[in-house]
């Protein structure tokens, strides 16, 4: 009996055209891509059909959660460190060793009330990112201390720019920071109400809101 | 992973003539590590785009009577919100009197009695002077595009008719007569005579504000809100009811 010569058929598969598309692929969504940023609470905000750019630079945004937490970002160390050294004077009954005031440099965001200030810097720098979203920063009109913060902020912000180098160079609206509001579209108005009226207390009547862009109209 | 092949044909090689050889790289593994790299970037970005959107709240300092700009009653228009992003106006002066005096409107861009429609026939005069100012920047862009100048000319030429038309939107937008909008938001109330609820939502600020930009109001203002409009919203959900036992709008 002749034997049946099975023939053998090679089952490699080029691969390199699949590798060129998934090249492509990851180069598109490296130049594209701007990375979630780390907040102390992810929030969905509106939409609008607003156009104008986040500023990238000398920004204090202000997060606003749901449930109406409040938190600060500050993008400069230099303002974060300095807006802390004016709370410590105003609050004296609350004392940083210099290790604290380290880790509370090194994060960009805080949120926390200055008598639980010490005892929060005290925990590991992992742990205080999940920490800070049991916080919130205390913005009563008997304790308005989210008013204090960006007061001392925006005045260490403005000195910061009239001692750098190019600020006679600087367009009006770059010689100060600029107040972002960042606030879930399912925050009650009272909170956001309270956050506007402390603003407009320290007279920062500017402020932008963020927004994300609705282009279905 | 590489291999080289080299077929000799029987044995029957020329001598001198140059040995083939096929090379196959097996890109598999640089194609699963590729993969992985684009889930990698996919789940670490953002696609949705933030924006922002500018806003001037009016100062808190003591103003005098006179320097206050004296607001014309035909020309304003109120807009609540009340609890569960309800949304009410009412033009020129609020009747305490007649509940019939405060219009329940919404926030839907299709809807007849929604603000958008409101705004849209208020504001048409500065509307219709924007689309003016658009429809001359399109014209006069393409103009500038049809000339082929070099590229840094053409974007100098159409950067500058942008700023033209900024600048005739921004006067538009100042026009004598044109409607100025107050808007005033209602926080949670528990103990209140007139209304009680959880008050407005953010979204619904911002979708306010959103109207004025779609419908180019250029007067308008975020401010607080008083007894009085507690009273109309009331007024109006009890369809007069509040306005017959009390003497509000007396005072």
């Amino acid at each position: 009996m002749a034997k049946v010569k099975v023939k053998k058929k090679s089952t490699l598969i080029d691969m390199t055209a699949m590798s060129d598309v998934t090249v492509l692929l990851l180069t598109f969504f490296m130049l594209t891509s701007t990375f979630v940023q780390q907040e102390p609470q992810q929030v969905v905000t509106p939409s609008s059909v607003s156009e104008f750019e986040i500023p990238d630079r000398d920004v204090l945004e202000i997060l606003i959660e749901p449930t109406g937490k409040v938190f600060i970002g500050l993008d400069n160390t230099f303002d974060r460190e300095g807006a802390l050294n004016e709370m410590l004077k105003v609050h004296p009954e609350v004392q940083l060793t210099e290790a604290q005031k380290n880790t509370f440099r090194l994060s960009d965001w805080f949120g926390v009330p200055m008598k639980d200030l010490p005892q929060f810097l005290d925990q590991r720098f992992e742990d205080q990112a999940n920490d800070l979203k049991n916080w919130g920063i205390p913005c009563d009109s008997t304790d308005n201390q989210f008013k204090d913060w960006v007061d001392f902020a925006t005045r260490c912000g403005s000195q910061r720019m009239r001692d750098s180098e190019d600020y006679a160079a600087l367009d009006n609206d770059q010689k100060k920071l600029k107040i972002i509001i960042k606030a879930d579209r399912h925050t009650p108005y009272d909170v956001v109400k309270k956050v506007m009226d402390s603003l407009q207390e320290i007279r920062q009547n500017r402020f932008s809101l963020i927004t994300t862009l609705n282009q279905g109209e | 992973m590489a291999e080289v092949e080299v077929k000799d044909n029987d044995g029957k090689k020329k001598k001198g003539a140059q040995k083939k050889m096929k090379i196959h790289v097996d890109f598999t593994p640089m194609v699963d590590m590729n993969m992985l790299l684009i889930t990698f970037f996919m789940l670490c970005t953002t696609m949705t785009e933030s924006r922002t959107m500018d806003l001037v709240m009016p100062s808190k300092d003591a103003v005098t009577e006179e320097e206050q700009s004296k607001l014309k009653a035909s020309e304003a228009i109120t807009i609540l919100l009340g609890d569960n992003d309800e949304v009410f106006y009412y033009l020129g002066e609020p009747n305490y009197k007649d509940y019939t005096s405060l219009t329940q409107s919404s926030l839907d861009p299709a809807d007849p009695n929604g603000i958008r429609a409101l705004l849209l026939e208020r504001n048409e005069e500065v509307i219709g002077l924007v689309d003016e100012a658009n429809k001359d920047f399109e014209a006069a862009q393409s103009e500038v595009k049809a000339r082929k100048l070099s590229k840094s000319q053409t974007e100098e030429e159409i950067n500058a008719l942008m700023e033209t038309r900024d600048e005739a939107v921004r006067e538009a937008k100042k026009l004598k007569g044109a409607p100025m909008v107050v808007i005033k938001a209602k926080t949670s109330t528990t103990d209140n005579e007139y209304i009680n609820g959880p008050g407005a939502t953010y979204e619904s600020l911002v979708d306010v504000l959103d109207e004025m930009i779609v419908c180019s109001v250029g007067k308008y203002a975020v401010v607080d809100m008083t007894d009085g409009d507690l009273f109309l919203m009331g007024n109006f959900k009890t369809k007069g009811e509040l306005a017959a036992s009390s003497d509000f709008g007396a005072k």
